[in-house]
């Protein structure tokens, strides 16, 4: 008895090479499994959409759209936003004179003082913002004008960034630490805000400037190449940016836990805005006690180091005051659109209930119409 | 495995994108790289186009290490590559595929520097996979291969060896060339041999071609002739004969060459000498042959070809589509471009911009690229190898359907093309052959006429009346004991000696009623004909005392005995028995001389010449009356030596018995039967046996194969009874084995067949040795075939033709001389020709068979002329032709036969359902217009209430004028709306006119209005013809379906082509896409299969065309925001495994496994097939409005985020992060608005995809710190995800984003419900419900039927009367709450 059949012609036209399925003793069957698989008998739910399925859903999407709408639209309402443009683009405007001379290698910082009043007092913690416009961040080939591995603290990669930060990569033939568009292009205004009493005297706000950046991106990410103690001996050998003042590791000379790579205002210009208009968090004004508020209602003076040029671009500059909720910060979009959705969702309900009536009624009907 | 299989096959498709490269066709790859050197080696052995083989320990040892070098040994490499060639061929091989040259290109694009999108590594992912994963198929296929390859290279066979002097066994591999091959019976013939030894006395071997071609009947292969001459066993050694012959070819049916022999003389070699590659070895002892190709080079290896591919309709519809896409991606990316100039030619210094002296225009072109590599998701590649993955598993689910398999063969459908699964739900138009497909193509004799009488046979009639329902009953033993022959165990391969084999069979499977043992054509229905009685009544005189009787019945008899020798000669038939080894019945013939029939031979002999010579002398030239006799009385002599002795044997028995009145003789043969055979089952087979002389057989345990028993066994008792008791007839065509089975009822019986011999019994008269002079074989422009044998009564050389009527009647002679005789042979033609229209009219296939004598001096004539058209070489078939028609002239009409072809079963069933679903059925046939009509009345096709339009016509004037007349006809049929159904006939003359003239319009306007078509008399070329016409004129989709070789070429020219492996051989399934063994397959093929592989398949296209561009669109608004820079706001990583993970697997189950309607549902509805019919799932206004719902569920995924964080602190990937995760939720959500079924597969891929997303980018966002350097995912998302306005904006942007579809569906499903659903609706009642339903829509239907004329109107489907049907049905439960 053969081992094997010899078959030349298996189903598909396959090879003669291949024997059969003959093989000897055991002859077997070609018939399929009787599984509820393979003849496609598997229990299923067939979810048919008509009016009257389809209806429930709706009032439901509606009843609980409509509520979370309202409470983020309130809670929207309830955080309390203050915004000033500083850009000086205006004759009037205080920081004019800033505006109009610039350049980026500017040694006489140029100070302006911008006064406002808040209407309303802000209670909880306040955040500082920066904001800008027509900033694109997002621009491909900006987003990319960075050595990661240099801002993790990487020595090779401090000496030697990568070639993402063209052009921005090496000065006098250094190394820049760090390299790239981005960290080239760090916003450097300096604004500071001072309270004026109804009495006149003008009283600093404290300004934090700690645990404005990710927390990841603080502790993880960015990292100074080896130990913080000495970052002068560690930069030696590279350049700052073409842009910049100072080198990196004197960014903040009051904290010297603050300075480097880790520096909390450069951390968060790293993380590069997702659209032309942002704000960035500045500093953060705590709330002292329960008693007063943070920012009582009054006049306040912004005092701006205007370093930052933005008219090449047509951009402009703001400084944002805001408080915060669970939810974010000011955006009365979402609740109204939740609303929207709810109210919209309710309203088909009742219309696909007509229908539902309708239709409905003419299937449900003993006598069938023709 | 064979899952594994077709899968392999699919994905060669995929990766070659010429299939000629597949590993299939490298044996002539391999061949054509060795040839040149083996050219120059044996450069004076290979002259020309020749192979020269000589036996390698014979002789001529030197020259064959010259030749041996040309030729291939036997071991064979079907793998494509081995461990060192697997990587750089297989890049190649896939790099041939388009959709893989895209990826190359898009990471090439990456590559240069001012176009770079991403990292280089991220852009070459898709590739990487996908290059990946056909890699691993491809080596896992080829391992595959590589073990069968060895499994089958290991294989022993008895070569022998120079050393040993003697036969040794060695492995297949090892053969080579020129080995001499000693094999035994049931063994597989290694390589392509030339047969030069049987163990066979006349040097014949049988060997069955099933695992070449299917075909399980026997053919016969014969020594090269001067070989057996020489006689007694071959000697190797000394084997000096130099073969010549055709290098190796892949041609089956063709071998030519010669063997020149020591003396120098030539043999000419052909076919019938080779003894081809994988093949059995049956019925011979052993057999011995020289192998001449060898391993890649036999025609078995070289006549492999892969699976066919097409492209199907929905995929040409998707090309367009994806072309939208492409100018879709090119509108985005130019619109970036320009944007991005103009951007930038606004902007001087900005510390954004990294300053490079690029001009904006050039940077906007740069931008162009960069586009396009970002946007590459929306060309939906994936899609292609989605859908062949979809594909696959449609075709799993195909094969593995119950409802196709077929006990009896034990095979289930056959998907031979793996692309075109939808195509099968779009059919319009059906082309069926007839026989074969819509019958049984299992020939039963029915009745027959004979002298101008007809014997009715309605007993004949009575049993195939019962035929089906007795088989459920008793079908058990039957089959088995039919099966028990050698069919059975050569189909499977076993050993000789096993013969307990059909206990085993039987047991394995359940007993199966209509095609007991299929390749043999003779199924117990051919089998056991009950004679009619009236016949037997005549045919007995023969017995008797033929010389009492008065000449005109005596001439009646003459006729009826040469009748039945016709029916038993005139033919190829095998005979073969069960038990193992059997030759033909020649060695018996020695012994058969103590059977005596009850007159003597002299007798009937001189009944014979007196009426032979009457008729001749007046008939023919004077001379006639000397030659003959001279013949005769040598044939006398022998005939007397082989039969006198008869006489002593109980010469009472046989007369008395066969005296008796039939109808007494069929109870008493009863009570005989039940008592000697004892087995109850077989009770209603011994009814039908009870045959005249069936009381001869007493102690027969056979109750089946007694026809031949009764005969067989009354002659030749105990001695050999083992051997005889069961003769197998083995034909190539089931009329020839009906024809023979119908002689055999009537005792004669062939019993035997050599090359030059028949031995026939006759009743009454014994066996008789026929020699067999020349076989004019059967071909379809001769349409007859003729025996020319040497009488065995009269010694005459006579002539006997079988074939088509019109061509019999044609050449039977038209008789000028009014004698007698030719009065008498005029009115025996007036009558057999009013018997065939009869027999027409009742769907009977007819026959005629004709009868000539030869002068002796004619036939030498006729000899030297066939002789020469034998041995010439060039126009050979013409003069071949010539002969035979020469020969076949002047023919006498001896009778002619009914042959019934059952319809198969459910045949009308599944014809109604077709029409029903919206489908034209063209039967095209080659039989003549009254046979096609009945059957088409028999199979439904045609009803009684349908007006017939005949179109037959001359000459092309007359066609002209006839068409006109007919379409007036119609038209005038539609104005006044007559509830009838029209039928065009059409003959294949009219056919050919149309084919050929201007007519083809007016033709297909007449066919448009007409539901359905028969071609009559067409030819296998007009068959095909048509379909193409059809097909192309009117650009509908075509299925053919056949099951012979006739068929194959309609099989290939239709856009969808089923095979039935039926009786034919398997040419028509070796050229189809779909093979399948039963026509009511066709059903739930189309109906359920081919509906669901199109809804499937067309859903989840659109949903890939959604995906893309909803997922597309979220990266080209943010453009809009980043100054056209060609940002993006996810990680890259992200980007990429958002298509081809993320998305990837929910699409793919969702075209497997969707079901829109259950099974049930769509084959008793078969309206439902008119959706796809139509193409209604998938249209150009279903592609747009698809495309503008994932506009603006993009609109909503993008601007909702946006709108929320605008202004914000938000950074570019948490800006990106709620935009992914509610595109996927979306993304997945749409899916399952858009499924029709969920399964818990549907919920755990689902769930799973959704899973995999959050854990991918949860886990990538803590753990990348620097991994994906330009961007920043660390924190992202943990970051995300801990906040409540990630949920917030993802929630609102799900739904409102899924709101219209969902508001659409309801609404439409509500107004208007779509047929489909309201069908998928009825599938959630209960069952009784639901058959009342059921009952009441057809009942509806019918009505509906009734009144509207929507059959003339096909076009305009009745969509909307079933919704109401279905809204009817509804009111009895409600709307259905899901």
């Amino acid at each position: 008895m053969m081992a094997s059949s010899y078959n030349a012609k298996e189903e598909d036209g396959h090879h003669s090479g291949a024997p059969g399925h003959g093989v000897a003793g055991t002859v077997k069957s070609k018939k399929p499994d009787n599984t509820a698989f393979k003849q496609q008998r598997l229990p299923a739910w067939q979810p048919i959409l008509t009016a009257g399925t389809v209806l429930p859903a709706f009032f439901v999407i509606g009843l609980i759209f409509i509520p979370i709408g309202i409470g983020l639209f309130v809670t929207s309402n309830n955080i309390k936003e203050f915004e000033i443009d500083y850009t000086g683009l205006d004759m009037s405007s205080p920081c004019y004179n800033c505006s109009q001379s610039f350049s980026w290698n500017n040694t006489k910082p140029c100070t302006c003082s911008v006064h406002f009043n808040l209407d309303q007092p802000f209670e909880s913690n306040v955040f500082m913002y920066y904001g800008l416009s027509n900033f694109y961040q997002n621009h491909r080939r900006y987003v990319k004008s960075r050595d990661d591995s240099q801002l993790n603290g990487n020595k090779k990669s401090l000496q030697d960034p990568s070639k993402e930060c063209e052009p921005y990569r090496t000065s006098d033939s250094k190394p820049i630490a760090p390299c790239g568009a981005i960290a080239n292009s760090l916003f450097n205004d300096t604004l500071d805000l001072f309270y004026i009493d109804p009495n006149g005297t003008k009283t600093p706000i404290p300004l934090v400037k700690k645990g404005i950046a990710w927390w990841t991106d603080k502790h993880v990410k960015f990292r100074n190449p080896g130990v913080n103690d000495n970052l002068t001996a560690v930069f030696q050998g590279t350049n700052k940016p073409v842009n910049w003042r100072k080198p990196v590791y004197e960014l903040d000379p009051e904290d010297h836990e603050n300075n480097g790579f880790i520096n909390e205002d450069f951390i968060v210009w790293m993380r590069t805005a997702a659209l032309p208009t942002f704000r960035k968090l500045y500093r953060i004004i705590q709330k002292k006690n329960n008693m007063t508020p943070t920012l009582p209602r009054g006049e306040y003076i912004m005092e701006v180091t205007y370093n930052y040029p933005v008219r090449s671009f047509e951009g402009r500059k703001r400084m944002i005051l805001s408080t915060i909720s669970w939810m974010g910060g000011k955006n009365p979009f979402l609740g109204i659109a939740y609303i929207t959705v709810g109210s919209v969702c309710f309203f088909l309900g009742v219309v696909l209930l007509i229908i539902h009536h309708k239709y409905g009624n003419r299937n449900n009907s003993p006598d069938i119409p023709n | 495995m064979e899952q594994i299989h077709w899968v392999r096959h699919r994905w060669q498709q995929l990766v070659s994108a010429d299939s000629g490269r597949g590993w299939y066709s490298s044996p002539e790859a391999v061949r054509t790289k060795s040839s040149p050197e083996a050219h120059m080696l044996t450069h004076d052995r290979f002259t020309g186009k020749r192979r020269v083989v000589v036996a390698r320990h014979g002789p001529l040892q030197s020259e064959y290490k010259i030749i041996s070098k040309g030729c291939k040994g036997n071991g064979i490499r079907t793998t494509k590559y081995n461990l060192l060639s697997f990587i750089p061929m297989n890049l190649f091989q896939q790099f041939h595929r388009a959709a893989n040259l895209y990826f190359l290109f898009l990471v090439m694009l990456n590559w240069i520097p001012v176009v770079e999108a991403f990292q280089k590594e991220i852009t070459m992912i898709p590739l990487v996979v996908v290059l990946l994963v056909i890699a691993f198929k491809d080596a896992l296929e080829d391992y595959r291969r590589y073990r069968f390859d060895k499994m089958v290279n290991n294989n022993i066979v008895s070569v022998y060896s120079g050393r040993k002097q003697a036969y040794v066994d060695q492995r297949w591999r090892d053969v080579r060339v020129g080995d001499f091959v000693h094999l035994s019976c049931n063994e597989i013939i290694p390589a392509d041999m030339l047969l030069l030894y049987s163990s066979d006395p006349h040097g014949v071997c049988y060997i069955e071609t099933a695992n070449l071609d299917g075909e399980t009947n026997l053919k016969q292969r014969q020594v090269v002739r001067e070989l057996l001459q020489q006689g007694s066993e071959l000697a190797p050694e000394s084997f000096n004969s130099r073969i010549e012959c055709e290098i190796p070819n892949n041609n089956l049916g063709r071998f030519r060459g010669y063997m020149e022999l020591p003396n120098k003389a030539r043999v000419g070699l052909h076919n019938s000498n080779l003894l081809l590659r994988s093949c059995t070895i049956r019925n011979t002892e052993t057999v011995v042959g020289i192998v001449v190709y060898a391993g890649h080079e036999t025609k078995a290896m070289m006549n492999n070809s892969g699976p066919r591919y097409k492209r199907s309709k929905l995929e040409r519809r998707l090309n367009v589509d994806v072309m939208w896409c492409v100018l879709l991606l090119i509108v985005m990316c130019v619109t970036g471009a320009v944007g991005h100039g103009l951007w930038l030619q606004n902007l001087k210094d900005s510390p954004y911009l990294i300053p490079d002296h690029t001009s904006p225009a050039l940077a906007g072109f740069y931008l162009f690229w960069t586009l396009i590599i970002v946007l590459q998701v929306l060309i939906p590649i994936s899609l292609y190898v989605s859908i062949e993955i979809v594909k696959l598993g449609q075709v799993f689910f195909i094969q593995n359907d119950m409802d196709f398999y077929n006990d009896h063969l034990d095979s289930r459908i056959q998907c031979r093309a793996l692309n075109i699964t939808e195509d099968l739900g779009q059919v319009q138009y059906v082309f069926s052959d007839k026989t074969g497909t819509l019958t049984e193509n299992k020939m039963v004799f029915r009745r027959c006429t004979i002298f101008g009488v007809e014997y009715p046979h309605e007993e004949n009639a009575k049993r195939l009346e019962l035929y089906e329902p007795e088989e459920d009953e008793v079908g058990h033993l039957l089959t088995l004991k039919s099966c028990s022959s050698a069919k059975s165990l050569s189909r499977r391969s076993l050993s000789c000696k096993v013969t307990g084999h059909a206990e085993e069979d039987g047991t394995d499977q359940p007993p199966s009623p209509t095609i007991p043992c299929h390749s043999a054509f003779s199924s117990r229905m051919a089998k056991d004909v009950i004679p009619d009685p009236l016949l037997v009544q005549k045919l007995n005189c023969l017995s008797v005392s033929p010389l009492r009787e008065s000449s005109s019945p005596s001439q009646e008899l003459t006729y009826i005995v040469d009748f039945f020798l016709a029916l038993a000669i005139c033919n190829t038939v095998v005979v073969s028995s069960p038990t193992q080894p059997r030759h033909i019945g020649f060695y018996s013939q020695v012994r058969v001389p103590e059977i005596s029939p009850l007159t003597s031979l002299e007798d009937i002999k001189l009944m014979f010449q007196r009426f032979g010579r009457s008729r001749f002398s007046t008939a023919s030239s004077p001379q006639a009356s000397g030659s003959p006799r001279g013949l005769a009385s040598r044939l006398f002599a022998r005939g007397k030596a082989g039969s006198t002795p008869r006489e002593d044997s109980n010469p009472d028995q046989e007369p008395d018995l066969l005296g008796h009145k039939p109808g007494v003789d069929r109870a008493s043969g009863e009570e005989v039967e039940e008592e000697g055979d004892g087995n109850t089952e077989n009770k209603e087979g011994e009814q039908e046996l009870s045959m005249v002389y069936n009381n001869l057989l007493v102690n027969r345990g056979e109750g089946r194969d007694s026809v031949e028993g009764s005969t067989g066994g009354h002659n030749q008792p105990k001695e050999h009874g083992v051997e005889d008791n069961t003769v197998v007839y083995e034909a190539e065509s089931p009329d020839e084995a009906a024809l023979v089975h119908a002689a055999r009822a009537y005792r004669c019986t062939l019993q035997g067949r050599s090359l030059e011999r028949l031995l026939v019994e006759l009743p009454g008269v014994g066996s008789l040795d026929v020699h067999l002079l020349h076989i004019l074989p059967f071909d379809s422009t001769r349409k007859r075939m003729s025996v020319v044998v040497q009488h065995p009564l009269t010694g005459q050389v006579v002539v006997y033709t079988k074939g088509a009527d019109s061509v019999i009647m044609d050449l039977a002679e038209l008789t000028t001389d009014a004698e007698q005789a030719d009065s008498r042979q005029g009115h025996i033609r007036d009558q057999t020709q009013k018997h065939l229209d009869s027999y027409a009219r009742e769907g009977l296939r007819t026959l005629c068979i004709a009868k000539r004598v030869l002068e002796e001096e004619e036939y030498d004539n006729w000899l030297k002329l066939q002789r020469f058209a034998e041995t010439s070489i060039e126009n050979r078939e013409e003069l071949l032709l010539e002969s035979a028609q020469r020969l076949e002239c002047k023919l006498t009409l001896l009778g002619a036969t009914g042959i019934v072809d059952r319809l198969q079963e459910e045949v009308p069933e599944t014809i109604e359902a077709l029409q029903k679903a919206g489908v034209r059925i063209w039967v095209l046939t080659g039989d003549k217009q009254e046979t096609a009509i009945n059957i088409a009345c028999a199979c439904k096709l045609l009803r009684p209430s349908d007006q017939l339009l005949i179109a037959n016509c001359g000459s092309k004037e007359a066609c002209e004028a006839l068409f006109q007349e007919l379409l007036a006809e119609v038209e005038h049929n539609q104005l006044t709306s007559e509830a009838t159904g029209l039928t065009l006939v059409i003959n294949g003359y009219t056919l050919d006119l149309v084919l050929q003239g201007k007519l083809k319009e007016e033709f297909l306007e007449l066919s448009r209005h007409c539901k359905a078509v028969i071609c009559c008399r067409s030819t296998p070329l007009q068959k095909s013809q048509v379909v193409q016409l059809v097909r192309d004129q009117l650009g509908v989709m075509t299925l053919a379906i056949g099951d012979g070789a006739n068929d194959v070429s309609m099989i290939q020219v239709a856009d969808v082509g089923v095979g039935i492996s039926g009786q034919e051989g398997m040419q028509a399934v070796m050229s189809s896409d779909f093979a399948i063994s039963r026509f009511k397959h066709l059903r739930k093929l189309m109906l359920v299969h081919g509906h669901w592989c199109y809804t499937r398949l067309a859903n989840m296209v659109l949903y890939f065309f959604y995906k893309n561009v909803m997922y597309v669109n979220l990266l080209f608004y943010y453009q809009f925001f980043c100054g056209f820079s060609g940002s993006v706001m996810t990680n890259s990583w992200v980007l990429i495994f958002f298509n081809l993970l993320f998305t990837s697997a929910p699409p793919l189950l969702y075209g497997i496994l969707d079901r829109d309607v259950t099974a049930s549902t769509l084959i008793k509805l078969p309206q439902l097939y008119k959706l796809g019919n139509n193409s209604m799932a998938y249209q150009s206004s279903t592609f747009w409005l698809t495309i503008l719902d994932a506009f603006y569920q993009s609109l909503v995924c993008f601007f909702v985020p946006y709108f929320a964080y605008a202004g914000s602190d938000v950074d570019i990937l948490s800006f990106g992060s709620p935009i992914n995760a509610s595109a996927l939720l979306i993304i997945l959500l749409h899916q399952v608005l858009e499924s029709h079924t969920l399964t818990w597969l549907h919920g755990l891929v689902l769930l799973g995809s959704g899973l995999f997303y959050f854990g991918f980018t949860l886990v990538f966002s803590c753990l990348c710190v620097t991994c994906s350097p330009p961007t920043n995912p660390l924190g992202v998302e943990t970051l995300q995800m801990s906040q409540p306005l990630f949920y917030a904006v993802c929630t609102l942007t799900t739904v409102l984003a899924l709101l219209p579809r969902m508001l659409f569906h309801a609404l439409h499903n509500t107004i208007s419900p779509p047929t489909a659903l309201a069908a998928a609706q009825m599938d959630k009642l209960n069952p009784e419900e639901y058959w009342k339903r059921m009952q009441r829509w057809n009942h509806t239907q019918a009505e509906a039927r009734s009144l509207h004329v929507d059959d003339l109107v096909l076009q305009n489907p009745d969509a909307e009367l079933i919704t109401q049907d279905l809204q009817e049905c509804n009111t009895n439960t409600g709307p259905v709450v899901s």
